[in-house]
C-alpha cells in the first residue's frame, strides 16, 4: 500500500484545502460515531470575530450598551497583543455554525474544525441539556426577531426607554431560567404572530389579576387566599412578565426575549467542563488520526500540539496564571482518562468503576456525553487516578474561624470526598443564590416580596441593592429581598421603595 | 458535505452601533476626560485618539451574587505539602479567592474601565462645546486631501498610462538584443557561403542547404516582435498631500494675574481651533507663543499655558514683538500669517492708542486673519474700543467677548466662509 502523502505542507490555508481537510475529518469523525448537524462553516477576520465575541457569540443580536462595552473591552485587550482571539466560535444552531479567522494558518483552521464543527456540534446535538432546552432549529430565527423586535421598540417608545428597561431585565437574566418546561420549537413568522396574540391576551389577564373587587365574604378564606403566588417561583423574569401589574406589552415582550436567550444559554453554563473536555478530547483524538493515517506532516503536528498543550495547561493553585480549575484541562483529561479505564483498567479502576472498566470506549464516552451535566458527570467519572494527577485539595473557609483549613487531599481518604465537593462546585444551583419570588402584597401596597434562602451561611454580595432597584422598576411597586437563613429566620433584608 | 462561507466581505463593523450607543451612555464622563486631555495637549496635537477611563462602578452591570463570607469549601489543585487538617492562615486575598477573580489588566487597577477613543470621535468630543456649524467640522475632520503627481515609470498600469517613447524606446533595445545572435550567424553563414561559392555550383546542394539556412534565420529575425507587453512603460502616479505652501500661526496672550486657569483653557480652545484650520490649509505649520504682562516674551507652549505673572498690562509690548519677529523671520512673501490673540481686555490706558498705532502699520498689511478673543464679562476697555476701529477698516480682523466655549467659534467665521468659498 503506497504510503498517503499529507494534504498540504504550508502553513497557508486555501478554499480547497479547507475542503480538503474538512472531507478527512468529517470521515474520521463519522467512523468515530459522531453525530451532528450539518457544519457550516465561515470564513471571517479578526474585527468581525471581536463582533462575534461581543455579542457572547450570538450570529444576529439586539443592539445594547453592553455588547458596545464587552467590544471595546475586548478591541482593547487584542490590540495590546494581551488577547489572542481564541479559535472557536461555535453556535449551537442547524446547521451548526463554525467561525474560522482568515488570521489562522492552516493546522489552526484544522483544528477548529475538529474542535468546533464536529467536537462542539455533535454535543450540542446529543446532550440531554441541549437537547431539552434548546432548539437549534430556531434560534436563528428567534435571534432575528429579537434585533427586529428591539429596534422596533426603540423606535417607537425611544432609545433611552428600551435601554433603561433592557439594563433592568439583564440585571435578573440568570433568574430567567425556566427549569421545568420546555420551551417550544417555532419559525420566525410564527412567532410574530403568536406575538402579537399574547400581547393582547396577557394585557388582559394582567388586568384581572389586580381587578379583585373587595367583595366582603369570609375573611378567613381571605387570609388564606391572600399568598400569591401561592408556590414561591424561581423564575423571576417570567414571573414579571406574566405579572407585573404596569408594564406595557411591549415591555412584557421585551422581558421574554431576555428570558428566552438566558434559557438558550442556560445549558452551556452547566455544561462548560463537558462541552469543551469533549471538543477538546475529539480534536486531539480526530488529528492524532489524520497523522496516523498521513494525511499531515511532522510540522503540523508540532503546531498543533503546541496550542492544544496550552489549551490544556493547568497551573497550580500557587501559580500567578492560576484563575480556577481550567475547564479544558479538567474536561479533556476526564474524557481521555475514561477512555484508558475502558481500554487498560487498573485495579483501582476495577474497583471504583466497575460498569465501564473494559467496556467499549466509544459507546461509554458517547453515553457520558449525552446524559450527564458537569455536575453529575464528576460526580460519576471523576477518578482516584485523576485527583492524584491534578493532586486536588480542599480548602474550608469559614468566616467563623481564624484561619482556612485543608479539609482533604489526593489520598485514599480524600477521594470520595474531594469528588463530591468538586461536583457541588460545578451546581450552579449552589453558585447562584437561591432567590425566589415569595409573595405579593395583593390587598395592600402591592409590594413584592423576594426569598434568598442561604446555604452555608453564605450572604449576598451588597450589589443585590442595585439589582433590587432594577427589580422595583420593572414590577412598579415596592420591592423587599429577604435573606432567609437555615432556621428559617429573617437574617438580613434589602429594600427598595418606589 | 459542508457549506463554506466566506463572510469577510461582509461589514466588519456589525458593533459599531453598540459602541455608539456604549459611548453615549457614558457621554458625561467622557466628554469631561476629553476636556482633561486637552487641558493636557499641546495645541498642535490634536489629530490622534485618546485614552478615556470610567470609573468601574458605573460601567457595571449589577446582578444577584454571592458576598464574601460564610462557610465555603473550594477544590484546588497542585497540592505540594499540604495534609489533611492543616490549618492555614487566611490570605489577603479573602475568602472565595479563585472563581470569577478575573485577574487585573497589567497593574491597569479594577476600578477604572480604560478604552481608547478613535480620531473621530474625539474629535467630535472637542467640537461639540465648540459648537461648529456641521460643515466646518467635515472639513476639520477630514484627512489631508492628495493630488496625484507624476513620479517616475513602472512596468504595470492602465492603458490610459502608457508611455509612447518610453515603451518604444524599450522595444527597439528588446529588438536589438534579441537579433543580434541571428544576425551574428548569418553574418558567418554568409562568410562560408561566399568561399563555398568559390568551389561550387549555384545548384549544388551544400550551397542549397546553407541558402536554407540563411533565409530561415532571417524568417526568426522577421519574427521577433515589434512590441511586446514587456516593453510597455506607463507614467507612475503617486499621491501627494495638496497643500503645499507654509503658515506661521501667532498666538498672543495676556498672562498677567487677571487670567486664570478657565480663561486660559478657554483661550487654548481658540488656539487649538485655529491650529486645526491651519493643518488643513497649509503643510507646514509653525506656531510663535508670545505672553506679556507690561512685557512680553517669546515662550515654549508649557511656559505659554502654565506660568503666571502679577502686575499690570501692556498690550503693545506684545504686538510691538509680533511685529519684530514677522520683519525678522516671516517675511510675508514667503508665510502666510495667521494672529490670535486672547485677553480679559484690561490695558494700561494710555497704552490702547499705541496699540492701535502697530496694529495699523506694522501688523494688519501683513497677515491673512487677526482674530482678537476677550475673555471677560465686565464692561469693556480702551482696547477694545481701539480695536472697533481697526475692525471698521480691516475685513481681515475679527473680534469677539466670549463667556463660553461656544462663543469662540463666531471669531473665526469669516476665515471658515473664506475658505469654503475657494
Amino acid at each position: 500500500m503506497s504510503k498517503q502523502s499529507p494534504i498540504s505542507e504550508s502553513s497557508e490555508w486555501t478554499f480547497e484545502l479547507i475542503e480538503q481537510y474538512h472531507r478527512e475529518i468529517e470521515r474520521i469523525a463519522k467512523n468515530f460515531g459522531l453525530e451532528t448537524y450539518p457544519v457550516q462553516l465561515e470564513i471571517i477576520t479578526a474585527e468581525q470575530m471581536m463582533d462575534a465575541y461581543a455579542s457572547v457569540g450570538m450570529p444576529i443580536g439586539y443592539t445594547h450598551w453592553s455588547f458596545g462595552k464587552e467590544f471595546v473591552n475586548n478591541e482593547k485587550r487584542y490590540k495590546r497583543g494581551m488577547m489572542g482571539l481564541a479559535y472557536e466560535i461555535v453556535i449551537n444552531s442547524n446547521p451548526c455554525i463554525a467561525y474560522l479567522m482568515e488570521e489562522n494558518s492552516m493546522t489552526m483552521q484544522a483544528l477548529v474544525i475538529a474542535h468546533a464543527a464536529y467536537g462542539h456540534n455533535s454535543f450540542f446535538k446529543n446532550n440531554y441539556l441541549f437537547t431539552t432546552w434548546t432548539s437549534a432549529d430556531s434560534i436563528i430565527d428567534y435571534l432575528l426577531f429579537a434585533k427586529n423586535y428591539i429596534a422596533q421598540c426603540e423606535e417607537r417608545y425611544g432609545e433611552s426607554r428600551v435601554e433603561a428597561f433592557l439594563d433592568s431585565c439583564h440585571a435578573l437574566k440568570n433568574y430567567g431560567v425556566d427549569r421545568y418546561k420546555r420551551p417550544p420549537t417555532i419559525s420566525m413568522q410564527e412567532e410574530q404572530t403568536r406575538q402579537n396574540e399574547r400581547e393582547a391576551y396577557l394585557q388582559s389577564q394582567i388586568n384581572e389579576l389586580w381587578k379583585t373587587i373587595p367583595t366582603k365574604i369570609d375573611t378567613e378564606l381571605d387570609q388564606k387566599k391572600c399568598c400569591f403566588p401561592t408556590e414561591p417561583q424561581e423564575n423571576i423574569l417570567y414571573f414579571i412578565e406574566k405579572n407585573a401589574p404596569l408594564l406595557e406589552p411591549w415591555q412584557r415582550e421585551i422581558v421574554r426575549i431576555v428570558r428566552k436567550i438566558a434559557q438558550y444559554f442556560y445549558p452551556q453554563r452547566q455544561t462548560q467542563v463537558m462541552n469543551e473536555g469533549w471538543a477538546t478530547f475529539w480534536h486531539y483524538t480526530i488529528l492524532n488520526q489524520l497523522y496516523d493515517e498521513g494525511f499531515v506532516s511532522d510540522g503540523f503536528m508540532v503546531e498543533f500540539l503546541q496550542s492544544h498543550t496550552n489549551v490544556i495547561y493547568q497551573p497550580a493553585f500557587d501559580s500567578k496564571y492560576y484563575s480556577g480549575i481550567n475547564p479544558y484541562a479538567l474536561g479533556f483529561a476526564m474524557m481521555t482518562d475514561i477512555r484508558r479505564i475502558c481500554e487498560n483498567p487498573t485495579a483501582e479502576d476495577r474497583q471504583w468503576f466497575p460498569d465501564i472498566a473494559g467496556s467499549d470506549w466509544q459507546q461509554t464516552l458517547d453515553f457520558a456525553m449525552r446524559n450527564f451535566k458537569d455536575e453529575s458527570f464528576i460526580s460519576q467519572y471523576l477518578s482516584p487516578k485523576l485527583i492524584r494527577d491534578f493532586k486536588l485539595f480542599s480548602i474550608l473557609d469559614d468566616d467563623r474561624k481564624k484561619e482556612i483549613e485543608v479539609t482533604a487531599i489526593h489520598d485514599e481518604l480524600g477521594y470520595q470526598y474531594l469528588r463530591q465537593a468538586l461536583a457541588e462546585q460545578y451546581n450552579l444551583g449552589s453558585l447562584e443564590p437561591n432567590i425566589q419570588v415569595y409573595n405579593v402584597d395583593v390587598k395592600g401596597d402591592r409590594s413584592l416580596t423576594l426569598r434568598h434562602y442561604q446555604h452555608q451561611r453564605v450572604p449576598l454580595d451588597q450589589t443585590a441593592n442595585e439589582v433590587i432597584k432594577h427589580l422595583a422598576s420593572l414590577w412598579g411597586f415596592n420591592v423587599r429581598l429577604e435573606t432567609i437563613d437555615s432556621d428559617e429566620s429573617v437574617v438580613h433584608t434589602f429594600e427598595c421603595e418606589k | 458535505m459542508a457549506q463554506i462561507v466566506d463572510r469577510r466581505l461582509n461589514g466588519k463593523n456589525k458593533s459599531a452601533v453598540n459602541r455608539q450607543k456604549f459611548i453615549r451612555r457614558f457621554r458625561q464622563q467622557i466628554k469631561k476626560a476629553v476636556a482633561d486631555a486637552i487641558a493636557e495637549r499641546s495645541v498642535t496635537d490634536l489629530d490622534k485618539g485618546e485614552k478615556i477611563s470610567i470609573p468601574n462602578k458605573d460601567t457595571s452591570e449589577p446582578f444577584f451574587h454571592h458576598g464574601q463570607g460564610g462557610h465555603r469549601e473550594r477544590i484546588h489543585p497542585g497540592n505540594k505539602e499540604f495534609h489533611k487538617g492543616d490549618k492555614i492562615p487566611r490570605p489577603d486575598g479573602g475568602a472565595g479567592q479563585g472563581q470569577g477573580n478575573e485577574a487585573s489588566d497589567s497593574g491597569e487597577g479594577l476600578d477604572e474601565f480604560m478604552f481608547e477613543l478613535t480620531r473621530e470621535e474625539f474629535l467630535q468630543f472637542f467640537f461639540e462645546d465648540l459648537e461648529l456649524p456641521n460643515l466646518v467640522k467635515t472639513k476639520l475632520a477630514a484627512i489631508n486631501e492628495t493630488s496625484k503627481v507624476r513620479a517616475g515609470h513602472t512596468s504595470d498600469g492602465i492603458p490610459t498610462n502608457i508611455n509612447v517613447i518610453r515603451s518604444l524606446r524599450g522595444a527597439m533595445g528588446r529588438r536589438i538584443a534579441l537579433r543580434a545572435p541571428y544576425k551574428n550567424r548569418i553574418r558567418e553563414l554568409e562568410a562560408e557561403l561566399e568561399d563555398l561559392l568559390k568551389r561550387h555550383n549555384e545548384s549544388d546542394a551544400v550551397i542549397m542547404a546553407l541558402r536554407e539556412q540563411i533565409a530561415q534565420l532571417n524568417k526568426k529575425i522577421e519574427r521577433i516582435p515589434f512590441i511586446d507587453t514587456f516593453d510597455l512603460r506607463y507614467d507612475n502616479k503617486i499621491d501627494r498631500p495638496k497643500p503645499t505652501t507654509q503658515a506661521v500661526m501667532f498666538c498672543i496672550m495676556d498672562v498677567s494675574g487677571s487670567m486664570g486657569r478657565d480663561e486660559k483653557d478657554m483661550a487654548k480652545r481658540f488656539f487649538m481651533l485655529l491650529y486645526m484650520f491651519l493643518t488643513r490649509t497649509y503643510e507646514k505649520i509653525q506656531v510663535v507663543f508670545i505672553s506679556h504682562h507690561t512685557l512680553a516674551t517669546e515662550v515654549d507652549e508649557e511656559t505659554f499655558f502654565y506660568s503666571r505673572e502679577t502686575g499690570g498690562t501692556v498690550v503693545s509690548s506684545a504686538l510691538k514683538l509680533t511685529a519684530e519677529i514677522i520683519q525678522e523671520r516671516y517675511p510675508s512673501s514667503e508665510w502666510n500669517i495667521y494672529a490670535a490673540q486672547a485677553s480679559d481686555g484690561d490695558n494700561w490706558h494710555n497704552d490702547s492708542k499705541i496699540c492701535r498705532k502697530i496694529m495699523t502699520e506694522q501688523i494688519m498689511p501683513y497677515v491673512q486673519y487677526y482674530a482678537y478673543i476677550e475673555i471677560t464679562e465686565d464692561r469693556h476697555q480702551n482696547l477694545w474700543q481701539e480695536y472697533l476701529h481697526i475692525k471698521d477698516n480691516w475685513a481681515n480682523f475679527a473680534m469677539r467677548r466670549i463667556e463660553r466655549i461656544a462663543d469662540i467659534y463666531p471669531v473665526f467665521r469669516k476665515l471658515f466662509q473664506k475658505q469654503e468659498k475657494q
